[in-house]
């Protein structure tokens, strides 16, 4: 695809201005890295504070009187215990259990709910949202288009966006949002996030997109050396996986269950029935087969997505997601193995480019930050 | 405009190689430096390890991506910089310099004659943008 029908954000021409390095990214013109490069854009996220764009996600307002029942029924998490404020995790499942999209569910209140989808995926969930729609009282609204998102993440991220908004940031908890101001923009201003640190994510109007991040680098100090960098892709993957967290495409797909995947804990098979509960609960009758593991090389070299998995000779899996981990210095990396070598401890080999590299499972989140 | 030694000579590939009697050092030029992004890892040869001309004998890897190294003229692996090991960052930082990867004797010590001046190299950059 030529740059030219790729799609670009709101933010596209700021990307360029802050020497961004253009790719591909699902369809999107997107930053894999800026001038600052991939390490320290991860170190300075994890340090002090990293601006990331994510306006490419997509936005699904879901409204009416069955708007609670509609959703409940089509992702795995309970949206009965949301609380106005609140959002949660969740995944949207196709017949088979296999995961369609993960995404955040946000309750603003039990007539308006608001899926946030993947950037690659947004169509797909469209579609897929809307064909489930049966005598449902609710309207659904694909407001991707309308909204830019911008995340601020880092142990100052709190110190930094309190200087563009009057909202109490002390009193929306992790998971938790509210709807104010940020530089008198009105925003949706929701404490989540994709790098396992403290941060925000801030949704508003498209027009406003380069006037918010404009606001963030400054308010932030970009330029000095210990200031908020905007922080890439590349960055952006490295930050998730030593945080622990799922990637579409890779940890979770159509053809892999929240149970496989390790997401239990946002599968609630006792609020009822939802698209492919049955096939899951059937799945965690009889025992998974494989599920996903965390793990370190230990030989030099890295894992790359894709790599095949060995264990006493023979191959039991694959890689689902392998880098670098820039904060940890180690290699780190998911895959799915069978489901009696997915403890820590187990050594793995690793088909690397033809060598056959040692690794170790190892607990995960990888990395966790400091409360 | 990225950095070119003049004393060098230089690959298509950008490689650079500094010449020194039958023996040539070996490493990636600031352009190849530059577009790899930051390199955290080296997968280099053994000492003793013999390539024919346009041979990879390695690998650069960046946090996103792996790029196979090519020695251009045929020769031994005498020696390695075992300092990326540790510090793979040296490559991005002085590419010419302390991120040197191998020395390598060549078994025709003309060889080198035949790659790119400081001038050509740079010309070939002006060309692919």
């Amino acid at each position: 695809m030529s740059s030219e029908e790729l799609k670009r954000t709101p933010l596209y021409q700021a990307h360029i201005d802050l020497g961004g390095k253009m790719v591909d990214f699902g369809g999107w013109n997107m930053p894999v890295q800026y001038t600052a490069g991939v390490i320290e854009e991860h170190m300075r996220t994890r340090t002090q504070a990293g601006l990331f764009d994510v306006s490419h996600m997509g936005e699904i307002w879901v409204e009416g009187e069955d708007a609670i029942p509609f959703v409940n029924r089509i992702t795995t998490n309970d949206v009965t215990k949301l609380v106005d404020g609140q959002a949660h995790y969740s995944a949207l499942t196709n017949e088979n259990g296999g995961v369609v999209d993960d995404l955040l569910v946000y309750r603003f209140d039990r007539g308006k709910l608001l899926l946030v989808v993947n950037a690659s995926t947004t169509e797909k969930d469209w579609d897929w949202i809307t064909s489930h729609k049966g005598d449902d009282d609710i309207t659904l609204t694909n407001a991707s288009a309308d909204y830019c998102q911008i995340a601020v993440q880092g142990p100052l991220a709190k110190i930094i966006l309190k200087k563009l908004t009057d909202s109490d940031l002390n009193a929306i908890k992790y998971y938790h949002f509210t709807v104010g101001t940020v530089d008198g923009v009105n925003s949706i201003i929701s404490r989540t996030g994709y790098t396992g640190e403290d941060g925000f994510e801030v949704y508003a109007a498209t027009d406003y997109a380069r006037q918010l991040w404009d606001k963030l680098l400054e308010a932030g100090y970009y330029g000095t050396e210990t200031g908020i960098l905007p922080a890439g892709l590349a960055a952006r993957n490295t930050l998730r996986l030593e945080a622990g967290m799922s990637l579409y495409g890779h940890e979770l797909s159509d053809d892999i269950t929240t149970l496989e995947a390790n997401l239990g804990w946002i599968t609630k098979l006792q609020k009822g029935e939802f698209t492919g509960s049955d096939k899951i609960s059937a799945q965690k009758e009889k025992g998974l087969t494989r599920r996903l593991v965390g793990f370190e090389m230990t030989d030099r070299g890295i894992a790359r997505d894709g790599f095949d998995v060995y264990i006493n000779g023979d191959k039991v899996g694959y890689v689902t997601s392998g880098s670098p981990a820039p904060f940890l210095h180690k290699n780190i990396g998911y895959a799915f193995v069978p489901t009696e070598f997915a403890n820590v401890g187990q050594e793995l080999k690793i088909d690397v480019r033809g060598k056959q590299l040692s690794a170790v499972v190892v607990p995960t989140p990888f990395y966790k930050r400091e409360k | 405009m990225a950095n070119i030694p003049e004393n060098l000579r230089y690959t298509k590939d950008h490689e650079w190689l500094s010449v020194d009697g039958e023996t040539a050092a070996l490493g990636i030029t600031d352009y190849a430096q530059s577009s790899l992004g930051d390199v955290v890892y080296i997968d280099m040869p053994r000492v003793g390890d013999k390539f024919g001309a346009h041979e990879a004998f390695g690998s650069v890897e960046s946090v996103k991506a792996v790029s196979e190294i090519f020695t251009p003229i045929a020769g031994e692996i005498v020696e390695l910089n075992n300092g990326l090991n540790d510090t793979p960052e040296k490559v991005n930082s002085d590419p010419y310099g302390d991120g040197w990867m191998i020395k390598i004797k060549m078994e025709n010590a003309g060889a080198a004659d035949a790659l790119l001046s400081a001038e050509e190299y740079e010309e070939y950059l002006s060309t692919i943008g």
